[in-house]
């Protein structure tokens, strides 16, 4: 094909230009059609990776079966949030909470951070990886504070400090591997392109090998949100705007996974170098169960949702740590799961919270009765993201459940126990949210319930029917994952 | 590699491990300051000499922003701003003074041992200059941890950015683009703090991090 730019290409280079149209160009209705159409490009040349193939890796980029899924999903999510972004935010600017300078300012780094994620996800080379996390994860902090009020500042704050932290263990550990990969390789940037790295590995140094994942996996772990540095998560949820809350669990947590992901792909290629499995199946399991204990004393929506989402991140680490095809198959097909379920709970979030003025859980009740078309959607949202069938959550959960307890019941036990706590404690706030009588704000609103249904009408075909290519296509990763 | 250069190298890295100890012991936010910039000039020096070792011209671009960005312009107007805002000029310590200290010489004499048994089959530059590098990151870490006050907290994140740098300019060839993005990072993040600074006295009327934490969203 004699086109000028290729799929790669146009995932970096529609959000860079369209973040530099929104920070200057003015208005609400314009902007915010301009930060759709600009998201649904991307998410088209995307979904075009798809169909007209793969280009080679270079040094630069690289495409292959396992950030397909990543850049397909992230794209596709960044558009519906981006549709639900322009109802919320005319609400924030009607109520005076976002001021027309704060808008244009969010929009760009809308875009931005699109093209950090984005970035992670194609790049071919670690130390770009290293920063385009960076760059990511500077542009959330921006839009976490960007209300202005206390909380949201020392949320920000906090987030600022923890992220930072966090990088600086990812980037020592990205030095590391660099020193690992050089005398194999080479001096120069051909150390640092992860193809290369990869063929070789089994050539590296282990004892190297193992220090870089430690710092490597503390440093991306903090942001994939994992127990002991889980900190900055919740906050960073509850104090943004709650687009950002659903990009955040969605999509920018994943993006955090896939690092781990890559560099756990670098271990396992290393005969000789400790089983990355044990160290992310116990980082996993005590998420997991940590998150579901703290489910229970949450009375804020927001921050609730946002440890579940420790709670599901934990989950997908988990079976990535018990590794083999179908425990691998089962955390891929659950990130996917939990990143569309999760957006579509916090896109009904932000709009009760929007109604009711508040996000106390103590003032929002009776949903169903006042608002029914959101309410019962936060029921369908919540009974999924708990794993009830015939949801995809409870396909993922169920095997990673099936395929640990062939290989070690005990751990399958300890797992079950995380996720019946999680189920009671989301099931009780539940129950007060949809159902007596209701409280506040009883007027119908205008929200965008778009996005809401088609999240939730994947999940639940995914639950019922997955298509034999998308099966074919998701054990060819698991494969690759080893 | 001629022994000479050998100690050199280690003279500026020590150098540079010993400054982040001064800098744990200092009192007040304006000599805080003065020892970041010495911190800076070390790296800068440090930074070149490796340039000079391993006849890799592009580290002095990285030594070079060192020096201007970090030991002139970032305290200078960490200076500006503690004027203008007139912040209390205390350094609030959560831990002692020597308590801090004997952590930070357990942390330094933890990494040396990790890094030196782990990275035996290097070269005998790269894993000591790592040890070093490592180090320096841990102080840094120590010292975001026991102060309160926002400005040595930021203080202490550039410190521990600079044993990043340390560590990569030892690492043989690593390639520019991640020194100079770095550097750009701590730009951005420097610019961002800053953001933070002006917003935080705006509601707070003081930079000292724990009146925040009243303004928690969550009261347990």
């Amino acid at each position: 094909m004699s086109f000028p730019f290729g799929p790669v290409e146009l995932i970096l280079g529609i959000p860079a230009v369209a973040a530099v149209l929104l920070a200057v160009l003015p208005g609400y209705r314009l902007t915010s059609w301009l930060n759709v159409g600009a998201s649904l490009a991307s998410f088209l040349a995307a979904a075009a990776l798809l169909v007209v193939g793969r280009p080679a890796p270079s040094a630069f980029f690289l495409i292959d079966e396992l950030n397909i899924v990543f850049v397909v999903l992230n794209t596709f999510v960044g558009f519906t949030a981006a549709c639900f972004s322009a109802a919320y935010i005319a609400h924030e600017l009607e109520t005076g909470r976002l001021t027309p300078v704060y808008l244009r300012f969010y929009h760009a780094m809308y875009q931005v951070m699109m093209f950090g994620m984005n970035l992670v996800l194609v790049t071919n080379n670690i130390g770009l990886m290293w920063v385009a996390i960076e760059l990511a994860t500077l542009s959330t902090v921006l839009m976490v504070g960007i209300y202005r009020t206390p909380e949201a500042l020392e949320a920000a704050w906090k987030y600022f400090i923890l992220g930072s932290v966090g990088i600086a263990l990812a980037l020592f550990g990205t030095i590391l591997v660099y020193l690992a990969a050089q005398p194999v390789l080479g001096e120069g940037a051909a150390a640092m392109v992860f193809t290369n790295l990869l063929p070789r590995a089994a050539e590296f140094d282990p004892m190297i090998l193992n220090l870089a994942f430690v710092f490597l996996i503390l440093g991306y772990g903090t942001k994939v949100g994992l127990a002991p540095l889980h900190a900055w998560l919740p906050d960073a949820h509850a104090e943004g705007p709650t687009p950002i809350s659903a990009v955040l669990s969605g999509l920018l947590l994943n993006v955090a996974l896939y690092a781990v992901l890559r560099f756990k792909m670098l271990m396992t290629a290393n005969p000789e170098t400790l089983a990355p499995g044990p160290l992310m199946i116990t980082m996993g399991l005590v998420s997991l169960i940590f998150a579901a204990l703290m489910l229970y004393r949450r009375r804020d929506i927001k921050r609730l949702f946002a440890y579940s989402s420790i709670e599901h991140m934990g989950i997908i680490v988990f079976a990535f740590g018990m590794g083999g095809p179908l425990a691998n198959f089962a955390g891929l097909l659950h990130m996917v799961m939990h990143s569309l379920t999760k957006s579509a709970i916090f896109f009904s979030v932000g709009h009760i919270a929007q109604i009711k003025g508040s996000q106390k859980t103590a003032e929002i009740r009776g949903l169903t009765h006042s608002h029914p078309a959101l309410g019962w959607a936060l029921v369908v949202g919540v009974l999924a993201i708990a794993g009830m069938p015939p949801f995809g959550v409870f396909m993922s959960e169920f095997l990673i459940i099936s395929s640990t307890f062939s290989r070690a019941p005990f751990l399958a036990l300890i797992f079950v126990a995380g996720l019946l706590l999680a189920f009671g404690a989301l099931l009780m706030r539940l129950t007060g949210f949809a159902f007596g009588e209701p409280t506040g704000n009883l007027q119908p609103v205008k929200a965008s319930m778009a996005p809401l249904y088609i999240h939730m009408g994947l999940v639940l075909l995914a639950g019922i029917y997955l298509p034999g290519p998308m099966v074919a296509w998701f054990q060819a990763v698991a494969r690759l994952l080893g | 590699m001629s022994t000479l250069s050998f100690d050199i190298a280690h003279l500026l890295a020590g150098g540079m491990l010993l400054v982040s100890f001064m800098m744990i012991y200092q009192t007040r936010l304006y000599a805080l300051l003065n020892v970041f910039a010495l911190h800076a000039v070390m790296l800068a020096l440090s930074v070149a000499w490796q340039a000079v070792v391993q006849d890799a011209p592009h580290l002095y671009v990285t030594a070079a922003i060192a020096l201007f960005f970090k030991a002139i312009l970032i305290p200078g107007a960490l200076h500006r701003i503690i004027q203008r805002m007139g912040i209390h000029r205390q350094v609030e310590q959560v831990v002692g003074t020597g308590a801090t200290m004997l952590l930070g010489m357990g942390l330094v004499a933890l990494s040396t041992v990790l890094m030196l048994k782990l990275t035996s089959g290097s070269d005998a530059l790269a894993r000591e200059d790592l040890a070093f590098a490592l180090s320096i990151v841990l102080l840094g870490f120590l010292m975001m941890i026991t102060r309160r006050n926002a400005v040595s907290q930021v203080v202490g994140f550039m410190s521990l950015e600079n044993g990043l740098i340390l560590a990569a300019a030892g690492a043989q060839g690593m390639p520019l683009v991640v020194e100079i993005s770095v550097a750009f990072s701590v730009l951005v993040a420097f610019i961002v703090i800053g953001v933070f600074l002006f917003r935080i006295r705006e509601r707070f009327d003081s930079v000292d991090v724990t009146v925040m934490d009243d303004f928690r969203g969550e009261k347990r």
